[in-house]
């Protein structure tokens, strides 16, 4: 399983900012899955993740907040500071906030134009892909696609 | 709230022996084997009917009705003995009130658009139950909004019953056609549907009734029944995809107007007017599923040539079997729990997601659905936001619902934290 440095990397470097580039943390994300031998690992590393999660303050629950094309709900909220964009976010699926909590961990606290550039290999790097269902690919992308409008969107404020 | 059990016994039946019948049971997924409880969306496939498949187009593959050479012949041949087969399955009085489609979907589509053109007006409702698969209610909304008419479903209550009383109610002057699933797929309740049928035709009100979810289960008799249209698919009675079949009395189906048109439906065609061929063929437009039509049959023969009473009490013992031991787990709660009840297990766990788990057991080998099941209007009416459903078939085996249930016991601690 992961060492303990890694767990107190993650925590650092979700509850302050990224200090780190995009390709950086989604090289760590691979080695990471690289520790685990077969899916059900992998599954069970994604619900760690989600039962990690910073929950989304219930003021953030909104509909205008909630993310289309997912099965699960999913609320995305994202702000500016500093030229960076922070996302929180939160659902009812456990794997689903593993899900969030691997792209909040690469995109969160990144400059908009790294983020709307990423292209997120990591998740086809770490199987991710390939094990869930089209209806949950299809709510991946969706994240993604949300997450890419706001920094579009939150472009000209950050800067 | 178990469904009213009877005592739990071990049945007289020997599954390892059908098992070995279906080769895609053997495998492991992710190192585990497959333990298959996803029987409800799709049924898996004996090797019979697998070979007749590849036996078709290894043999004899040609297009039937129309050719004079050996090929043609004995595939239509092998074609229109399904025909009969099918008809003797569900003893209906004549292969002419059995049509052939893709699936039960496209069955409804047909009377639906065919039957309601020509006998739905302003006004009219046409009854449905709240349990029906989208099915069985989307054919309807699109029909009765070019119409002016309405689709009405009749209520259930918190178990998965039908409201029979409700349904008195229901039953008035504006209601033309009742349309009702046998087994619900989402909740596995087993509705009286020749109550229905008695008390719509004493209205003279004529019935459909989908049997998507029954035929597999249990024997089935449309005369008996008395219902006007009786519809189900292929692939969840151990055939493959792609092929249903339509029964209809041969009074609507003569009545009713063509449903798509093209060759083998007509009698003859000029510019100047196209006269219809006769029924079931007048609803058959183009060259029809023949390979799967034909493996369709071997998997009627397969059925019949099983003790069917021997492998519905296996699959009653293993429903019962695995709701006693769910329900016996802490935050588990089954949802369907009418006292007629097919071999399906629905059940949410308080504070767990119904995907996740379903996931969780997918990485366990287990195959489960997880969801509204596409029954969304049941989800509405118990205020739940989908269920994790097991399914089962006579080939499953008392040691997979204890896979299962451990897999569950399991999921519970990881996803509870």
């Amino acid at each position: 399983m992961i060492a303990w440095w890694k767990e107190l990397k993650k925590e650092f470097n979700y509850y302050v900012h990224n200090v780190k580039d995009i390709a950086t943390l989604e090289k760590e994300i691979i080695e990471d899955f690289s520790l685990f031998d077969d899916w059900t690992e992998k599954y069970q590393y994604i619900i760690e993740l989600g039962q990690k999660l910073k929950p989304l303050d219930d003021q953030y629950k909104t509909d205008d907040r909630k993310i289309k094309g997912c099965q699960s709900s999913v609320w995305l909220h994202a702000y500016s500071n500093d030229g960076r964009i922070y996302f929180d976010a939160d659902s009812d699926s456990t794997f689903v906030k593993g899900e969030i909590a691997l792209l909040i961990n690469v995109l969160s606290g990144q400059k908009p134009e790294d983020i709307v550039a990423a292209e997120l290999a990591f998740i086809d790097a770490i199987g991710l892909r390939q094990h869930v269902a089209v209806t949950r690919a299809n709510g991946l992308a969706a994240m993604i696609k949300q997450m890419k409008l706001y920094a579009l969107g939150l472009q000209s404020q950050a800067v | 709230m178990l469904p009213e059990m009877t005592e739990i016994n071990l049945q007289p039946f020997d599954v390892e022996k059908v098992r070995s019948d279906f080769p895609v049971l053997a495998q492991h997924v992710y190192g585990k084997p497959l333990v298959y409880l996803d029987n409800a969306a799709t049924s898996q496939k004996p090797q019979v009917v697998i070979d007749a498949l590849a036996d078709y187009y290894t043999t004899y593959n040609a297009n039937i009705h129309r050719g004079v050479h050996f090929l043609s012949q004995k595939a239509s041949q092998a074609f229109d003995d399904v025909r009969v087969k099918v008809k003797e399955f569900i003893v209906a009085s004549s292969e002419r009130e059995i049509v052939f489609v893709r699936g039960t979907t496209e069955a409804i589509n047909l009377i639906a658009s065919s039957w309601g053109r020509v006998n739905l007006a302003a006004g009219d409702i046409v009854l449905v139950t709240t349990m029906e698969h989208h099915s069985n209610i989307v054919p309807w909304q699109m029909i009765c909004a070019e119409r002016g008419a309405e689709v009405v479903p009749i209520p259930m209550d918190d178990c998965g019953v039908l409201d029979m009383q409700a349904f008195g109610t229901l039953l008035t002057d504006r209601v033309k056609f009742v349309s009702v699933v046998h087994t619900s797929n989402s909740l596995g309740t087993i509705n009286p549907v020749k109550q229905i049928i008695e008390q719509a035709h004493a209205r003279n009100i004529p019935v459909l009734v989908d049997a998507a979810q029954t035929v597999a289960h249990q024997a089935v008799d449309v005369q008996e029944l008395d219902c006007d249209f009786l519809v189900f698919s292929g692939h969840k009675m151990l055939a493959p995809t792609g092929v249903g079949v339509l029964y209809g009395k041969e009074k609507h189906l003569e009545a009713m107007p063509p449903y798509q048109g093209g060759g083998e439906m007509i009698s003859s065609v000029s510019f100047s007017g196209t006269t219809y061929n006769e029924i079931p063929f007048k609803f058959e437009a183009g060259t029809p599923n023949i390979a799967d039509v034909i493996s369709l049959g071997v998997a009627i023969d397969y059925l019949n040539a099983m003790d069917r009473k021997a492998a519905a009490a296996w699959e009653l013992t293993l429903m019962k079997l695995t709701s006693e031991k769910l329900s016996a787990l802490e935050h588990v709660r089954l949802i369907g729990t009418a006292k007629e009840k097919s071999a399906v297990v629905s059940f949410i766990v308080d504070g767990v997601n119904a995907m996740d788990l379903g996931m969780f057991l997918d990485t366990l080998g287990i195959a489960v659905r997880t969801g509204h099941h596409c029954t969304e209007p049941v989800m509405h009416r118990l205020g739940i936001p989908g269920t994790v459903r097991a399914s089962f078939m006579f080939y499953n085996t008392a040691a997979e619902v204890d896979r299962l249930v451990e897999g569950v016991k399991k999921g519970i601690q990881l996803l509870r934290a």
